[in-house]
């Protein structure tokens, strides 16, 4: 309720004040904003999550000198890397070298825009909402095989070579298994997805198939967002840094956020998709809407937590290992998988309370 | 304001249209291509076409544009330019523009569009059902038509990329 009177009675002043265009404009500057300082807070967060957990895995403690337990860590980080002088390789295409960065955040900050945090905090509650997701997903790529072309750098263009056949590949994966559970819920509309779940996750609902949907697309996801054990894009000890490796300062910061907001909105995808979003389990606080936000923000950070597990315990698989388990296991896997669940559905055998 | 958003969008697919055909850089005319193309997706965003907007975006952006991208990256250097076209060539190619745009504009100024009132978002599961449907309007010859299009598209790739390999084994069963 708090959040809900907050955006309203914002809409309402803003209206009351300013002709009709001026104040929709600045509505949608304000969310605008909103949703800048999200992205900015969260991959900040998050990264600071991401060394916390490493740091844990390894037996080591992490940073935890600047502010309480090191919370300030990132922050300290994101403003040194604001002070350092941006490089740039010498023959390389300057405006496409310096347009990637954009493509990558662009179409993360879009993504973004459409997850329902809440009931009343979604941005563009669209009737193709998650297959505006598949599609801007795609879209993505596109700023890091820009930048591993234009750095003029071998490195950087075998790393963005990788990522290409990578995404292109896993992206299938990606929309059949959230096509599957499309195929119970008959909406592509995430309000009306989440409003579906309240008889029932539906990892639940869907039971057996759902479960191999949700396996499919945690593997695929991490591989779309080129993280270990799929980071062929930068492994380390064969590409430098791959793609970004000409890139520093704020730049490169560009793409080091865009990666964890990335993990961040497979998480929330996934939250949504098959961990009921913003509902509460057995719907123990549907009387208090507001703690949605606590419980979307709640499995999406166990879900993050399960992608960082995979980083921290798996090793990296070669190229030809990445192609085949797309090509001849989950791709197949997954088409068997929807016809299962379209028999499921079709013959009533959902779970539902 | 939706007059406002669509000259915005006009203005980018033309700029960028233009300046896609006359960059001498071949990987900076495909970006300048992928802005035409998502400019054509806000258009259908903006008249609330949004599963003909997404797919815009899937197919064109997210799928022919990196496509293109990753020939250029496999056979273009970064120092290379595109060659200047002669001018012989470029006068018949000025000539079928310009008859292309005639009978674009033509067609288009001599239809009676019809003034729709309240526009309604098409739902995803209506188009779904106007594509299976075999009555009239419905669309499943060329829906089927399609599919047997892609199967023959994707045993033609399995066929080039194995080529060699596949007629060898054929050999050694003989």
């Amino acid at each position: 309720m708090i959040l809900l009177s907050i955006t309203e009675n914002i809409h309402n002043w803003l209206f009351s004040i300013m002709p009709e265009g001026v104040a929709s404009i600045v509505e949608m500057v304000l969310i605008a904003v909103v949703y800048l300082t999200i992205f900015a807070v969260a991959g900040l967060f998050l990264v600071l999550l991401e060394r916390r957990v490493a740091a844990w895995f390894q037996l080591r403690i992490g940073p935890n000198r600047v502010g309480f337990q090191g919370l300030l860590q990132t922050m300290a980080d994101a403003i040194k890397l604001l002070t350092k002088e941006l490089t740039g390789t010498e023959r390389a295409d300057k405006f496409l070298y310096n347009l990637a960065p954009y493509f990558v955040i662009i179409s993360a900050l879009m993504a973004l825009a459409v997850i329902p945090f809440t009931k009343e905090f979604h941005a563009f509650d669209i009737n193709i909402g998650i297959f505006f997701l598949i599609a801007i997903s795609s879209i993505g790529v596109i700023g890091i095989l820009l930048g591993g072309w234009s750095s003029n750098n071998k490195f950087a263009l075998i790393g963005a070579m990788r990522s290409g056949v990578q995404t292109i590949s896993y992206e299938l994966s990606v929309g059949l298994s959230l096509l599957t559970m499309v195929v119970i819920t008959g909406t592509l509309q995430l309000s009306e997805i989440i409003e579906f779940q309240k008889n029932g996750w539906l990892i639940v609902q869907g039971h057996i198939p759902a479960i191999i949907a949700f396996m499919v697309f945690m593997i695929s996801g991490t591989a779309e967002t080129n993280r270990a054990p799929f980071d062929m894009v930068e492994a380390e000890s064969e590409l430098g840094a791959g793609f970004h490796t000409e890139y520093s300062g704020m730049k490169f910061a560009y793409f080091f956020l865009a990666e964890f907001i990335n993990m961040f909105i497979i998480a929330a995808i996934a939250t949504t998709m098959f961990f009921g979003g913003w509902l509460s389990p057995f719907g123990i606080t549907e009387s208090i809407p507001w703690l949605g936000v606590f419980w979307f923000l709640a499995k999406t950070m166990g879900l993050v937590f399960l992608m960082m597990w995979f980083r921290w315990t798996f090793p990296r698989l070669r190229v030809d290992q990445l192609l085949t388990l797309e090509w001849k296991y989950l791709l197949p896997i997954n088409l068997v998988n929807m016809v299962v669940m379209a028999l499921i559905v079709w013959l009533n055998l959902t779970i539902r309370f | 304001m939706e007059r406002i958003v669509f000259y915005i969008l006009a203005l980018i697919i033309i700029i960028f249209a233009f300046a896609s055909v006359t960059s001498r850089k071949m990987l900076r005319s495909v970006i300048y291509l992928l802005f035409v193309l998502s400019g054509i997706a806000g258009v259908y965003f903006l008249i609330d076409y949004n599963f003909l907007a997404a797919i815009q975006l899937t197919i064109y952006a997210g799928g022919i544009i990196v496509l293109i991208i990753f020939s250029v990256l496999l056979v273009h250097h970064i120092e290379m330019r595109l060659e200047i076209a002669k001018t012989s060539r470029k006068i018949t190619t000025g000539i079928a523009c310009l008859l292309g745009l005639g009978v674009f504009l033509f067609t288009i100024y001599s239809y009676r569009f019809n003034v729709v009132e309240n526009s309604l978002t098409t739902n995803v599961d209506e188009i779904g059902i106007k594509l299976l449907s075999y009555e009239a309007g419905g669309f499943i010859l060329p829906f089927e038509v399609i599919s047997v299009l892609l199967l023959a598209a994707m045993i033609g790739a399995i066929i080039i990329a194995k080529g060699n390999k596949l007629s060898e084994n054929n050999n050694q069963t003989k």
